[in-house]
């Protein structure tokens, strides 16, 4: 029988944007002024020319079925030039070129379930990964995690109360692919790895395994007469980085799988350099389908911070002036062992001054 | 009309609050897509035993060794036959959106026709790396379903040890802070790696961001192995008007205490008008009748922070271009690093300056290819071989903006110090001539 004649991929690449913008974005392309915000979820801008645009941001779901799309692209062509763009944080943004149709449009998207907001000092929506959904090695799922951190945090997407913005990620294990955040959810294992002995020569490349452990605790083993791997269980700081090239060495546990809160992480250059996200507690349950010892956490952190956060400061600024002693007080977290850092380049992490907030 | 509904009780509890629900989306589909029933049923049971349940696979399109991310199900009956039939094959296909995710409702309700027919109808807009998510589709569904997306004039993005898809801020498109054209950088530099990412064959994966300030609303510095950030040479630009109605807006107190106590390096100050310096690096702008901010820009590290809070009355300058950072990325292996200063400033106007952009990708891209372990990221191999190795290797020159203080300890051996100075003194010597 003749092969079918596949087709061959074209090779075109990232497309151009340009057929996409919004006419009025593609006239001042490069020529904007500056910008305010007339109020939570729509951002001004105005053009060296006096053009002006108006772009109403709104949440989603970021796992959208096709009839949220099409309801979407139905708003955008009755009120945007059949124009959107989207955030790295999974907002829908429509830009109006007529102040008029700003209210009826932010009266379309609440009426039909989609926040207006996630502006300014607001808290955006969650940087998210797949979990259960999609994931090959999850520790717990992402689109759940975040629906129940959302509708905790609705009012604060909506309003901008917050001192400054307030960016979160979540990530379903220690690889962090939700990424640094003012406020990241991420599981963290408590257990070295379980190992199907039967399995371990059958589909893992045992070399690489060895090579890909931070600690070198894994070595091969003849086990039950079968090459293996073993892991010295003193060494193993269970971060699950054997797991994906070697499913046989299970990490994941239903109890053991613990989640980790991590605060101050900043990209943006503003006033300070940028900084990683440091960890305030961990060994909360993974308790789905809601997650509420998780998000009774991330709350009382996120209103410490609210209520005492100074104007423009992100989180890493308000604790960089109160000092982590004061961090723990105000938002009751024990301050146990686990968060003295001992990994490489650790020393910069500790007080070498007499500098004390008493 | 689909197949009945497993029962999903914990599923169901995510459909309650106002945020919008994925859950009712997923149900929505469930009425005329199989494969979303099962799906849910597959879903359900991961919440149940707390644990996920897919494993990977090889599954890919004609021409490419990746971009599908392949996935199966590992929930199966006691004769070993999936117990969710429709979803036993649920992969998803990685998509290259526009620069800045901007699209036309034409374009997206074409993705979601192609999606119905040949995938489950579920979108995710967008992966953590950028891509149009496409997720839930059949082995021998793939191909078709690219087909008819390719067609549209969309390419397949990055998975595995290959350059992934990017991601770049909106930018010059509908930002004022915007310091090169952002989309011009990401597609230039981007469609000049598309073998080397759909064809994978890297030591690990190489990401690219394109931020246009050092806001960096794309996180590059944190997520990407080579970070374009915005930056500007000259002296901050001032608009007076603005400056005045911001100031009758928000007054002293604000001006004090958001705009100068937080300068980090305490380059502005308020002066008397009279008072005001003239020296070259100097901006000032007056926010009343009498008085005025001075910004010492040679003092300035273009944190931002003063645009932000003022934005047009204090503005990026003209000289604008960008820092290149190099070997940012997550935790594993050996914890999360930050890109660092490769490029202090490289202009960023003409067609010239963008195809050096894509030079010292390539560039930086082979030198990783050639000298980083397997699945080690490029700042781990900075690491490994020390940065100033990794300078010279690229063939770049050193700078003291590569570091925040020189050495601390005597731990090195100096006895090439000599050659260096002369090495320097014979550039300066050859600059001036």
């Amino acid at each position: 029988m003749a092969q079918p004649q596949m087709r061959r991929a074209i090779e075109c690449g990232v497309p151009d944007n340009k057929p996409f913008l919004h006419p009025k974005l593609a006239k001042n392309y490069g020529n904007w002024k500056y910008h305010d915000r007339p109020r939570p979820g729509v951002l001004h801008h105005v053009s060296h020319d006096g053009d002006e645009v108006w772009s109403v941001r709104a949440g989603t779901a970021r796992q959208m079925d096709v009839w949220t799309i099409r309801q979407l692209c139905d708003i955008a062509d009755k009120f945007a030039e059949g124009r959107v763009r989207f955030t790295i944080r999974s907002n829908i943004e429509f830009i109006v070129g007529d102040e008029k149709k700003v209210a009826p449009l932010i009266a379309e998207l609440e009426k039909n379930g989609y926040p207006v907001g996630g502006t300014g000092n607001s808290v955006s929506m969650v940087a998210h990964t797949q979990g259960w959904l999609h994931c090959d090695i999850p520790g717990t799922d992402a689109s759940g995690v975040v629906k129940s951190m959302m509708d905790e945090l609705y009012e604060e997407f909506k309003h901008e109360e917050m001192p400054n913005r307030v960016r979160l990620s979540t990530s379903c294990c220690s690889i962090n692919c939700g990424g640094q955040a003012d406020l990241a959810v991420i599981v963290q294992y408590t257990k070295p790895p379980k190992i199907n002995h039967d399995m371990v020569s059958m589909v893992c490349e045992r070399p690489t395994v060895v090579a890909r452990c931070p600690v070198a605790a894994i070595r091969p083993a003849l086990v039950n007469g079968k090459p293996s791997l073993e892991v010295d269980e003193r060494k193993c700081m269970c971060c699950g980085a054997c797991y994906p090239p070697c499913p046989p060495m299970q990490i994941n546990d239903p109890e053991f799988n613990r989640i980790s809160i991590w605060v101050g992480g900043k990209n943006s250059n503003a006033r300070s350099r940028p900084t990683f996200m440091k960890m305030v507690a961990s060994d909360l349950p993974n308790n789905a389908p809601r997650w509420p010892e998780v998000n009774a956490v991330v709350k009382n952190i996120l209103m410490t911070y609210k209520a005492d956060g100074r104007p423009w400061e992100r989180m890493a600024d308000w604790i960089d002036r109160i000092g982590w002693p004061r961090f723990f007080e105000k938002t009751g977290l024990p301050f146990t062992k686990y968060l003295i850092d001992d990994w490489r380049g650790s020393r910069k992490s500790l007080n070498a001054s007499t500098h004390i907030r008493f | 009309m689909a197949k009945p509904m497993h029962p999903t009780p914990n599923l169901d509890q995510l459909e309650s609050g106002p945020w919008p629900s994925f859950v009712t989306g997923l149900k929505r589909l469930a009425k005329d897509h199989d494969n979303v029933v099962d799906l849910l049923g597959h879903l359900e049971h991961c919440y149940k035993t707390r644990s996920g349940h897919w494993k990977g696979g090889t599954v890919g399109v004609v021409g490419y060794g990746g971009g599908v991310i392949p996935r199966f199900t590992e929930i199966k009956n006691k004769d070993g036959s999936p117990t969710f039939p429709d979803a036993a094959e649920f992969h998803t296909l990685r998509i290259m959106p526009p620069a800045g995710m901007h699209y036309d409702t034409g374009t997206l309700r074409k993705f979601c026709d192609v999606w119905e027919k040949h995938g489950s109808g579920l979108i995710a807009l967008h992966g953590q790396s950028g891509d149009i998510m496409l997720q839930g589709c059949s082995t021998e569904n793939v191909q078709k379903a690219f087909d008819e997306i390719n067609d549209l004039g969309f390419d397949m993005g990055g998975a595995g040890p290959a350059v992934r898809t990017s991601m770049s801020c909106v930018g010059a498109a509908r930002c004022e802070q915007s310091c090169y054209d952002e989309a011009k950088a990401h597609q230039r530099v981007l469609n000049d790696f598309l073998d080397d990412m759909h064809r994978p064959a890297l030591p690990y994966k190489f990401k690219f961001k394109f931020s246009g300030c050092p806001n960096d609303c794309m996180n590059s510095i944190q997520r990407s192995d080579m970070a374009v950030i915005g930056t500007w040479r000259d002296n901050i630009r001032t608009d007076e008007g603005l400056a005045k109605k911001w100031f009758a807006k928000h007054g002293m107190n604000e001006l004090v205490n958001d705009v100068i106590g937080m300068c980090p390096t305490r380059a502005i100050q308020l002066k008397t008008a009279k008072d005001v310096g003239k020296a070259a690096g100097i901006s000032s702008v007056a926010v009343n009748d009498s008085q005025c901010l001075e910004i010492n820009n040679k003092d300035c590290v273009r944190c931002m922070h003063c645009i932000n809070v003022m934005t047009g009355a204090l503005a990026p300058g003209k000289d604008k271009g960008a820092t290149i950072l190099v070997g940012g990325k997550s935790q594993l292996k050996i914890g999360a690093l930050m890109g660092i200063v490769t490029v202090p400033f490289m202009k960023l106007e003409s067609d010239e300056d963008f195809d050096k952009l894509a030079e010292l990708g390539r560039t930086i891209l082979e030198f990783f290819a050639d000298n980083a372990l397997e699945h080690e990221r490029t700042g781990e191999m900075v690491e490994r071989i020390g940065v100033a190795n990794f300078i010279e290797g690229i063939g770049l020159e050193i700078d003291p903006s590569m570091v925040i203080t020189p050495r601390t300890n005597p731990y090195i051996r100096t006895d090439g110090w000599a050659d260096e100075v002369a090495k320097i003194n014979a550039k300066k010597a050859a600059a001036a001539a």
